[in-house]
């Protein structure tokens, strides 16, 4: 059958499925083949906290969104152009979400009375008339699995877990992607269960075939590689971008790196990944619990280490005592934060901001630390370099924030020339002569001296310290002196980090302000009302505690400001309270990132309004 | 850094593991006996250098040890002391690392970092001041005070139970288990020692007396009049004998223990129980550990229960080596272009 091959710029799909459909494995794989077809790309994993929810129910539904392009884009899509809906459920949940005139490729096997019934539909869907407007494909799937898996000796059910692979091949064939590398996957992971590898091997290279010769699919697509800069790249999350920027830390800085941890969403990833990498000295400590998490890596920073902790909300806040611990004792520890909605338990595979007060002020005292967060799934691994290098430099804790968005999404990150990397500057104390273990350089930072170096015995702990001597002081003058030291401490830092940098029109009236994970979303938004010959500008921070120096400048140069969060305004508030500048917050909470849409649409508005100043 | 401290080898004094603060005890209070203790046994410690000791402490009067020891030292936050101090041990594993805590420190609010150190067998040295009492919040009742404890918080006596600590040790897996008592200063060193020589968690209760809210607690056990009948000195291969003139021993009457006068016609010497440190089964120092909530019972001091098992350091050492070994030390760019690159041009 002859078949047309259309050229499209830029594609959103999403499968969606029951939790143990494996759709998260469809869509990595789809993406992994994708990033090495030369798209740009970006993907939201969006599954349920449980891990197998009742099959066939609505809140059982998995799903993954990639947004792929011959562009540079940002984010992982607004609405998806395409959707595969492997069961009722799926579609009921994901229909909404979809561009009007979306392609729907439907398993229709599974829309039987039963499961029908589970995603609480009256009426059959594909039959009753709903889905006009949209172009459903109609696909037995689980039925054509079954057939091409005849005599593969598998059960039924193994046959049936099978038709992932089997839609997989399918879209691999309607968007002209390869097959090789899904096949090299499924040779690899299937190594020692040969029956398994050649079922899979059969129902990817069937569902491929299906699309080529059946007549429900006329065209197929191309999307061309994106012109990304010269280089080499990987696809990579925000969780292994993050690892890999610790252990560069650690190589760069000659420090073992030591990851005090305790399992928790979305954060655990970053554990299992540092677990492997053992070659590198990585010492892995799944602890009894957050505290001790924390507490072991304060200890393993007494002893030298470049130390960090993993974690999410719920575990931060476990951990805030901890903290002031290293803040008093000023040691160097970088504190990890995969935010996810809260509060409580909250949305535990969710996303987020909403820990950005926590970060900032959530320890009892008067105990600043450094603030810093990352915007994107590839910049977790320079944000990585950065905590450290701080932390080392400066002598106390970092936070570190990421996302439930950044860390799960993934996109081709640029891998660096390792020499191109600068080194982390350690200085332990060795000389005996003078040593006081607060006496300060010209930083204010104190003397990292270890235990086991003859000589430098001394003395920390959480009470106040006099300072110099390191000695417990209850003094009253003491105490103020040394509350004001540690916050200049932080402060200090703003001289060693780069200015905030405008982008989009410098001479604009509206400012979007932004931080974090929020980055995509805005930048696209920005880049696509600036098409239109509409003016703004854009600032991004990663650097949040300390603000840049040229922070209040730059905002007190717009007349209107913006500040788009996922949570209640944390970020405007800081800034409407440390610059006196009037910010409009823009935000929403609801456990998904924003649409580029809905922030194009503010940002109309706002630009749309006669009286275009201050209000 | 080694090399420069060459010359000093001469031998150190008690004087030497002291530090230039003022102690803050109470006077008369038990904490003084531990210090000096540890200060007149840490000389003689074989193969440890000064600088490689490291104190960790949590919150509590106990706590404030690691200041007045001329070593490394680091007051945690209440109850983490273990925490930190697997922290300080797992990044530098040749560090001796001893932890000084009471019994809300360790048994209260740090209960769980105590029980999964000994369970992972984390090469710490454990010393518990229990004076069965809140010192320093101002005397209120602890997790190892006696049922009908009349303290602030329980002023018609306290109603639950209270632990065990070497029960809680010995069913946490502890390798080194002993008690000591901080008037019983021969003792007392004996046990610094024997904690120190270990390799794993050695885990030490020592009976302090808190002269202000608890005085005389273990009074009976240390007392000249009272102590021969209510302590008994554990030693290893030795029948278990207690009493003025060691005429009473202790019998294992099918899963019970009981007191036997080996002077009396019925019973002989042969008939008491011979105390065996090494027992790699745990019941047998679960029936020592219970003896002293019997007041029909000695309360037995000296070591429970010595067992040898890899120390969870060695063991993430072992590893580390073991993974370099077979995948070769870590190589940043293979590492960083490893997974499936592709290259713009
Ligand atoms: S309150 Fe008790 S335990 Fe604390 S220092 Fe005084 S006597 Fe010692």
């Amino acid at each position: 059958m002859e078949k047309t091959t259309l050229d499209l710029n830029s594609v959103t799909v999403r499968f969606a499925g029951d939790s143990g459909d494996g759709m998260q494995l469809t869509g990595s794989q789809f993406t992994n083949t994708t990033a090495l077809v030369g798209n740009d790309l970006s993907t939201l994993p969006d599954f349920p906290a449980e891990i197998r929810a009742p099959a066939g129910t609505t809140y059982g539904v998995s799903g993954f969104q990639l947004h792929f392009s011959s562009e540079d884009i940002h984010t992982p899509g607004d609405s998806p152009d395409l959707l595969v809906a492997m069961n009722p459920a799926a579609l009921k949940v994901n229909l909404h979400d979809l561009k009007p005139g979306a392609t729907i490729i439907v398993n229709t096997n599974s829309f039987d009375a039963k499961n029908l019934r589970l995603a609480e539909y009256n009426t059959n869907p594909l039959e009753d008339g709903s889905l006009q407007g949209f172009n459903v494909v109609h696909v037995p799937l689980t039925q054509l699995t079954s057939i091409a898996l005849e005599n593969s000796g598998l059960s039924a059910k193994e046959i049936a877990r099978s038709k992932n692979f089997f839609a997989l091949g399918m879209m691999y064939w309607l968007y002209s992607r390869p097959i090789e590398l899904t096949l090299k996957w499924v040779e690899a992971k299937f190594k020692d269960h040969p029956q398994l590898a050649a079922a899979n091997e059969k129902a990817l290279k069937s569902g491929y075939y299906f699309g080529e010769n059946t007549e429900l699919f006329t065209t197929r697509y191309q999307v061309k590689p994106a012109k990304l800069q010269k280089g080499i790249y990987r696809n990579i999350s925000g969780n292994e971008a993050l690892a890999l920027g610790f252990i560069t830390a650690s190589v760069k800085s000659g420090l073992p790196l030591f990851l005090g941890s305790y399992p928790i969403t979305p954060a655990s990833d970053i554990l299992h990944e540092l677990s492997k990498h053992k070659n590198f000295g990585v010492i892995t400590f799944q602890a009894e619990d957050e505290i001790a998490a924390v507490s072991a890596a304060i200890g393993a920073a007494f002893s030298g280490a470049l130390a960090i902790t993993t974690t999410s909300g719920p575990g931060l806040a476990l951990k805030t005592e901890a903290i002031g611990l290293a803040v008093m004792t000023e040691l160097p520890i970088v504190i990890i934060d995969v935010q996810r909605g809260g509060p409580s338990t909250g949305l535990p595979t969710k996303t987020e901001q909403s820990d950005l007060m926590q970060a900032m002020y959530g320890r009892n005292g008067e105990a600043p630390i450094a603030v810093i967060a990352a915007s994107s799934p590839a910049d977790c691994f320079e944000v990585a370099l950065e905590a450290s290098r701080i932390a080392i430099k400066y002598m106390l804790p970092v936070m570190f924030l990421s996302d439930g968005y950044i860390a799960n999404g993934s996109e081709p990150w640029k891998i660096p020339e390792p020499d191109d990397i600068p080194k982390i500057e350690v200085n332990f104390r060795y000389a005996e002569e003078d040593f006081q273990p607060y006496k300060r350089n010209e930083n204010l930072v104190r003397p990292w001296a270890l235990p086991g170096t003859p000589g430098l015995m001394h003395r920390i702990g959480g009470l106040e310290k006099a300072n110099i001597t390191g000695n417990v002081s209850y003094d009253p003058e003491n105490h103020e002196f040394m509350v004001r030291l540690r916050a200049q401490k932080v402060k200090n830092i703003e001289n060693d980090i780069p200015p905030l940098k405008i982008i989009g029109d410098e001479d604009a009236d509206l400012l979007v302000v932004g931080w974090g994970g929020t980055y995509g979303a805005i930048t696209e938004a920005l880049e696509n009302v600036r098409r239109t010959g509409k003016k703004a500008a854009q600032v991004h921070f990663r650097y949040l505690n300390p603000f840049p120096k040229n922070t209040g400048q730059i905002l007190k140069k717009y007349k209107r400001i913006l500040c788009p969060e996922l949570n209640m305004g944390q970020l405007s508030k800081i800034l409407t309270s440390e610059f006196n500048v009037v910010i409009e917050s823009f935000t929403k909470i609801q456990g998904l990132p924003f649409k580029t849409s809905e922030l194009m649409e503010r940002i109309e508005k706002i630009l749309g309004e006669k009286n275009n100043g201050r209000k | 850094m080694a090399d420069k401290v060459e010359a000093k080898e001469v031998k150190l004094t008690a004087k030497d593991f002291a530090s230039d603060q003022d102690v803050r005890w109470c006077p008369g209070c038990g904490d003084y006996s531990v210090l000096a203790q540890v200060q007149r046994s840490f000389p003689d410690l074989v193969g440890i250098k000064k600088e490689d000791i490291v104190w960790v402490s949590g919150i509590g009067c106990s706590s404030r040890f690691p200041y007045y020891m001329n070593t490394y030292g680091f007051h945690g936050i209440h109850g983490r002391a273990a925490a930190i101090a697997t922290g300080v041990k797992l990044a530098n594993p040749k560090l001796s690392v001893w932890v000084a805590t009471g019994d809300g420190d360790l048994l209260s609010i740090g209960g769980n970092h105590f029980i999964h150190a000994c369970r992972k067998n984390v090469d710490l040295k454990i010393l518990l001041f229990n004076n069965r009492i809140y010192g320093l919040t101002k005397g209120q009742y602890s997790p190892t005070s006696e049922q009908g404890k009349i303290t602030k918080t329980t002023p018609y006596g306290s109603v639950d139970y209270p632990f065990r600590a070497i029960s809680l040790a010995l069913g946490s897996r502890a390798t080194f288990i002993a008690r000591t008592l901080d008037r019983d200063v021969k003792h007392l060193q004996a046990m610094i020692k024997r904690a120190a020589e270990h390799k794993g968690l050695a885990f030490v209760e020592i009976y302090q007396n808190c002269v202000i809210y608890n005085d005389g607690a273990f009074d009976i056990y240390t007392n000249k009049e009272t102590k021969d009948d209510h302590t008994l000195y554990l030693q290893h291969a030795k029948p278990m004998l207690f009493g003025k003139n060691k005429e009473k021993g202790i019998k294992l009457d099918g899963t019970k223990l009981k007191v036997i006068n080996i002077n009396e016609s019925d019973n002989s010497i042969n008939d008491v129980l011979v105390h065996d440190e090494f027992d790699e089964s745990p019941l047998y120092a679960t029936l020592l550990a219970f003896m002293a909530e019997n007041s029909d019972l000695p309360t037995p001091v000296g070591v429970f229960r010595q067992v040898f098992r890899l120390t969870y350091d060695e063991g993430v050492e072992n590893q580390i080596a073991h993974i370099k070994a077979k995948k070769g030390e870590g190589d940043l760019e293979k590492f960083l272009f490893s997974a499936n690159t592709w290259e713009v041009n």
